[in-house]
């Protein structure tokens, strides 16, 4: 029997009803966590719905997320106070050491990088979040320790 | 009937008719950058806001109703038009002077005519990278004013879904499927979508450079050919009325530019349906691969391969005219002349953008060991040439072009048109099978602009049903109409099938004059209208042709005397067919 991927079967269930693209695509980011490249793929030849279109609807509304987020979500904040107190140079460390830009994944998914508008502990500013755990008074000198932790942690499991 | 009044005018239209349209009856013409006739209204740019009862409307998407009062032209209005403008120029690099459309933009001249006169919006401008992937069409997101013609064209026009809105709001970008860069999507390169696009976002990928450079090397040969539908579409740059025949003039042109031999593509169309009669009427009588499919369009052709795989073998095998001109000019014409064809270089005016991708498109595409044709150049890309070289294309005389790939009949200039290939073959494998004339040289049933068109050809009681296809857009219904037949078993309802990819055919390719004319309603570039006029013009010449008949050319019959040898065999096939490949919709 041929394998058929869950984007495939779940392509195949809404197959039939018409206009039920999003519904499709939000399945699998429930199952998934996100809808990527070969889901997409599978979601328009189980439905018969253009690429192109699919992809409309994916970058149209913010809630799609169109790769697996990293597993240690690093959410630097970008919010007034945050700001001020110079949190846009964290930002630009996380950057330049993982080498990606916000709102993408490094390619062994080990980390994804967002910025978010306060995270509701400004006393702490600047202020960043990684998988709910938060560090204040941020320096962009910390950011490569804290990524350390983190490997570590995913060493250790 | 509707009754209403637009700025106290009484109109009466049709029910379901726009306010716009309404309006253009009683000579107001309401600005609007995103509507064409072609495309379905979007409501997108928002310059063609009237009030209805006092209320803001876009007159684009409006249907008039009975009793409607319209205001198109009020002082609130106009400003209200001119900041909207002010703010898609606020997206706009505004770098007119370097714009491949600049004179020919229909944001340039909206800006012109709401008089702009001031710069004062913040610049927030997408970064200006250009895909040029697909080296047949280029696309400048930068320029993009979100209109959505080309994104109607491309997806519901042609079905052919490689351009989308990818994002939204000021992030919103013209681009392929998850911003894939065009030459990995299913494009075609048919151009529709810089034949309609209003500014310069996406137009044909400039290869004059290329030319140049060519015609500045004294080692070099340089062989030229004009496409049928070139000859009366060039004009209107040079202020010519839509649809005049200029092919003398063109001759003349390109040997004022420099060329060393004007030779023309309807001398390949000769030899094109030559081979592809003598190939339908083989497939016919063996029953093999029916129904088959033309071949001259690249567009279509990259269709199959990528969206009907399976229908490969329909296809005829002919190379298309230009390809062939081609073929033969670095074989048979090159030894005639003495000219190395290694130092040969041909150069192809088409209408078309898809032609710049055809001539790598197979190994098939250089089988003589050179490379069939060097360079296209779109009928735009001409008229830049000509006027870089500063001719007065007006004031030119009517020259001739060269022997013996010059020579043409009647059926080789129709190839332009939609409908015109198909009539063209007929004619030709009539005349293979009867040995007599077609008595009636035109099918009524297959002119005009229906997306489908089908007759039935009595050929010594045995019956052809022929398709023809105008608008890639259109074909699914006949593939399904065959799909269905076989599913059933029943009779094959075509036996052959003429596609071409554009509406109206070649006249309105993707390579063709989008020019502004102010004695003419707008909008301005191309519509039925135009297209009517051009195909009048290639009808006008076959009608008037003292030989409409390709198997009648006499250069033709030369060629194949002294070089090719028998049609669709030997030397013949290996130079003039081709073969195809399937291909992904997505790399």
């Amino acid at each position: 029997m041929v394998e058929t991927s869950q984007a495939a079967q779940i392509a195949n269930k809404w197959r039939k009803k018409r206009g039920s693209l999003i519904m499709a695509l939000h399945e699998i980011q429930d199952v998934k966590g996100y809808v990527d490249w070969q889901d997409a793929v599978d979601v328009s030849l189980g439905m018969g719905i253009p690429l192109a279109r699919i992809y409309e609807v994916l970058t149209f509304y913010n809630f799609f997320k169109l790769e697996a987020p990293g597993k240690a979500v690093i959410s630097v904040c970008t919010g007034t106070a945050c700001y001020l107190k110079g949190n846009d140079k964290v930002l630009e460390k996380f950057k330049s050491e993982l080498g990606i830009n916000e709102g993408e994944s490094t390619p062994d998914r080990m980390f994804h990088l967002q910025s978010v508008r306060c995270v509701g502990c400004c006393g702490l500013a600047p202020v960043c979040v990684v998988n709910g755990k938060t560090y204040g008074r941020m320096t962009p000198e910390a950011v490569p320790q804290i990524l350390d932790e983190w490997r570590q942690v995913f060493k250790e499991n | 009937m509707v009754k209403l009044k637009i700025d106290n005018f009484d109109v009466e239209v049709e029910s379901g008719t726009s306010i716009l349209d309404a309006a253009r009856k009683v000579q107001i013409d309401i600005p609007t950058l995103c509507k064409h006739p072609d495309v379905d209204p979007s409501a997108g740019c928002g310059m063609c806001i009237v009030k209805v009862g006092g209320r803001i409307m876009r007159s684009c998407s409006t249907p008039v109703a009975e009793g409607m009062e319209v205001v198109t032209n009020d002082a609130e209005l106009r400003e209200t038009r001119k900041t909207v403008l002010e703010l898609i120029l606020s997206n706009h690099p505004n770098d007119c002077l370097k714009c491949a459309r600049s004179g020919q933009c229909e944001l340039q001249e909206m800006a012109m005519q709401m008089g702009v006169d001031r710069d004062e919006i913040r610049k927030i401008l997408a970064p200006s990278e250009k895909d040029e992937s697909t080296q047949a069409i280029v696309l400048e997101p930068a320029k993009c004013i979100v209109c959505g013609r080309c994104v109607d064209i491309c997806q519901n026009q042609q079905n052919v879904w490689a351009l989308s809105y990818q994002n939204r709001g000021l992030a919103t970008k013209i681009t392929g499927a998850n911003d894939t860069e065009l030459a990995n999507t299913p494009c075609i390169k048919c151009g529709q979508c810089a034949a309609h696009c209003p500014t310069g976002a996406i137009v044909e990928y400039d290869d004059t450079q290329k030319v140049w450079e060519m015609l500045k090397d004294k080692d070099l040969f340089t062989v030229v050919q004009i496409a049928p539908a070139v000859r009366v579409a060039l004009g209107e740059e040079f202020g010519y009325d839509f649809g005049e025949n200029l092919t003398g003039k063109i001759y003349a042109a390109l040997r004022r530019i420099g060329f060393n031999k004007i030779f023309d593509t309807n001398f390949g169309a000769d030899l094109t349906i030559i081979e592809e009669a003598t190939e339908f009427v083989r497939r016919f009588s063996n029953n093999d691969n029916l129904p088959m499919f033309t071949s001259c369009c690249p567009a279509w052709v990259d269709y199959v391969e990528k969206y009907y795989p399976e229908n490969i073998p329909n296809l005829s095998s002919c190379k298309s005219p230009h390809q062939m001109v081609g073929a033969v000019a670095k074989t048979y014409y090159a030894q005639k002349a003495g000219v190395s064809p290694d130092k040969m270089r041909v150069i192809s005016i088409m209408p078309c953008t898809a032609k710049k991708w055809e001539i790598h498109r197979h190994e098939s595409m250089s089988s003589s060991g050179y490379q069939d044709v060097d360079v296209v150049l779109t009928t735009r890309e001409l008229a830049k040439m000509i006027r870089q070289a500063g001719i007065n294309f007006k004031g030119l005389p009517e020259e001739v072009a060269d022997s013996p790939l010059g020579e043409y009949s009647g059926a080789a200039t129709i190839f332009g048109v939609t409908g015109g290939v198909m009539t063209a073959a007929l004619r030709t494998a009539y005349f293979y099978i009867t040995g007599q004339e077609l008595g009636m040289l035109n099918f009524a049933e297959i002119d005009g602009l229906d997306g489908v068109k089908v007759a039935e050809v009595d050929i010594n009681g045995t019956k052809i049903r022929i398709a023809v296809v105008n608008g890639v857009g259109n074909v699914e219904e006949v593939m399904n109409t065959i799909r269905e037949a076989a599913a059933n078993g029943e009779e094959l309802p075509y036996h052959f099938v003429e596609v071409m990819a554009c509406r109206g055919g070649c006249i309105a390719g993707g390579g063709q004059p989008k020019v502004m004319m102010h004695n003419l309603p707008k909008p301005w570039g191309i519509n039925d209208e135009i297209r009517k006029l051009r195909s009048k013009g290639l009808n006008d010449e076959d009608e008037e042709a003292a030989n409409r008949m390709s198997h009648h050319n006499k250069s033709i019959k030369q060629v194949y005397d002294e070089f090719l040898g028998k049609a669709g065999e030997g030397k013949a096939h290996e130079l003039l067919h081709t073969k195809y490949r399937q291909r992904d919709l997505y790399k």
